[in-house]
């Protein structure tokens, strides 16, 4: 076992677990660098390989950081990475989560609860648009956002993983088509 | 149109029931979309909290540093269960996704090779974003009736979404002003809080 690996992983996603505010966007800049450039773990190309893996299967982009983990010292390695990347950053927002809680009703926290939802109201729409831009779509995945959207709003009690499949199949069945 | 508050769940949610939510969440998470599918679980189907608990939790999570979805599953676990409730949320979060992510590198030359493998996962990304536009169309809707309010949500959008600019200085000068600007409108014992 290479514990020296096991390390220099911790020592390297815990920082960047605390820096992610943003979500996982933040953090694939310094992760790159330091798995590539410094720590020859990877290759650019396997760097770009993984990024796309993690892009495509279920959870936060920052699994990443679990496949990382998983190239330098396989499942130990994969585990390691994982908690050193999600458990920093959410043992803070549990510290203060639970201040937040214990303090609901007094005047100062409506204060705050009213003061931050329009900002999380205007960093969700930011997030939609980031992601669309980035999205491998095109303007057929504009479409079908705001298609989607529209349909939840005139029926809330869809199904999303009918919805996902959906999608899935219209986006093949279009690419068949315009073959 | 403000719900009534604060609604605090009637009885204590199993932490079986809520590994058990979290673990099909996680599963389901695709291209950004889990905190619509988070809010339609843990407010619409289960009732584990209000319209209003969850939307300010959906803010700390994407203010606080980490993933989003990571801190909103901690904030809703620690709301319901405390401790265990926090660690249950998210190890159930993480637990299909970890394997998942494994499986697929182990067999990433293969799955790329499959025809329509490219148009499907764009497919399931653009449903999710929709269904994440869906929820934003509910959090703006709760946002307080002021001009103020409006003008952060606005300035926000712009700011990071199409301006591009780091998200902690924008926050950190929009915060305190939109927190000011709902202070003297929250005096104690207001009828809505």
């Amino acid at each position: 076992m290479r514990d020296s690996d096991l390390l220099a992983l911790v020592a390297i996603l815990a920082p960047l677990s605390i820096a992610s505010i943003g979500g996982a966007a933040s953090v694939y800049a310094p992760l790159q660098h330091q798995t590539v450039d410094v720590h020859h773990w990877l290759t650019g190309q396997e760097f770009i390989d993984l990024f796309a893996i993690a892009r495509v299967t279920p959870g936060p982009g920052t699994m990443l950081a679990t496949l990382i983990g998983w190239k330098v010292a396989g499942l130990p390695g994969a585990l390691v990475a994982t908690l050193a990347l999600f458990l920093p950053a959410t043992l803070v927002c549990y510290a203060v989560a639970r201040v937040w809680n214990r303090y609901r009703g007094k005047p100062w926290h409506e204060a705050f609860e009213q003061g931050l939802a329009p900002i999380g109201a205007g960093l969700l729409f930011a997030g939609v648009l980031a992601i669309l831009r980035i999205g491998a779509g095109g303007p057929l995945s504009w479409v079908t956002a705001a298609g989607v959207a529209g349909l939840l709003v005139w029926r809330p009690k869809l199904h999303p993983f009918a919805l996902l499949t959906a999608g899935a199949v219209l986006f093949i069945a279009l690419q068949w088509v315009s073959k | 149109m403000t719900a009534p508050l604060p609604a605090t769940p009637p009885a204590p949610v199993s932490l079986f029931a809520l590994y058990r939510v979290f673990f099909v969440l996680g599963l389901l998470s695709f291209g950004g979309g889990v905190s619509a599918w988070m809010h339609r679980e843990v407010v619409q189907v289960h009732g584990w909290m209000s319209d209003h608990e969850f939307i300010s939790g959906f803010a700390l999570g994407q203010i606080l540093p980490g993933v989003n979805s990571a801190n909103l599953a901690v904030y809703i676990g620690q709301h319901l269960r405390g401790p265990p409730g926090a660690a249950v949320a998210l190890v159930g979060m993480l637990t299909g996704p970890f394997v998942v992510v494994i499986l697929a590198a182990v067999a990433y030359h293969r799955l790329v090779g499959l025809p329509g493998f490219a148009a499907a996962t764009a497919g399931v990304a653009a449903v999710a974003v929709g269904m994440l536009l869906r929820l934003g169309f509910t959090l703006a809707g709760r946002v307080p009736r002021r001009v103020a309010a409006y003008a952060v949500m606005l300035a926000t959008f712009v700011a990071v979404g199409v301006l591009k600019w780091p998200l902690v200085p924008v926050v950190a000068v929009l915060a305190p002003i939109s927190i000011i600007a709902a202070w003297p409108r929250s005096p104690k014992g207001r009828g809505h809080a």
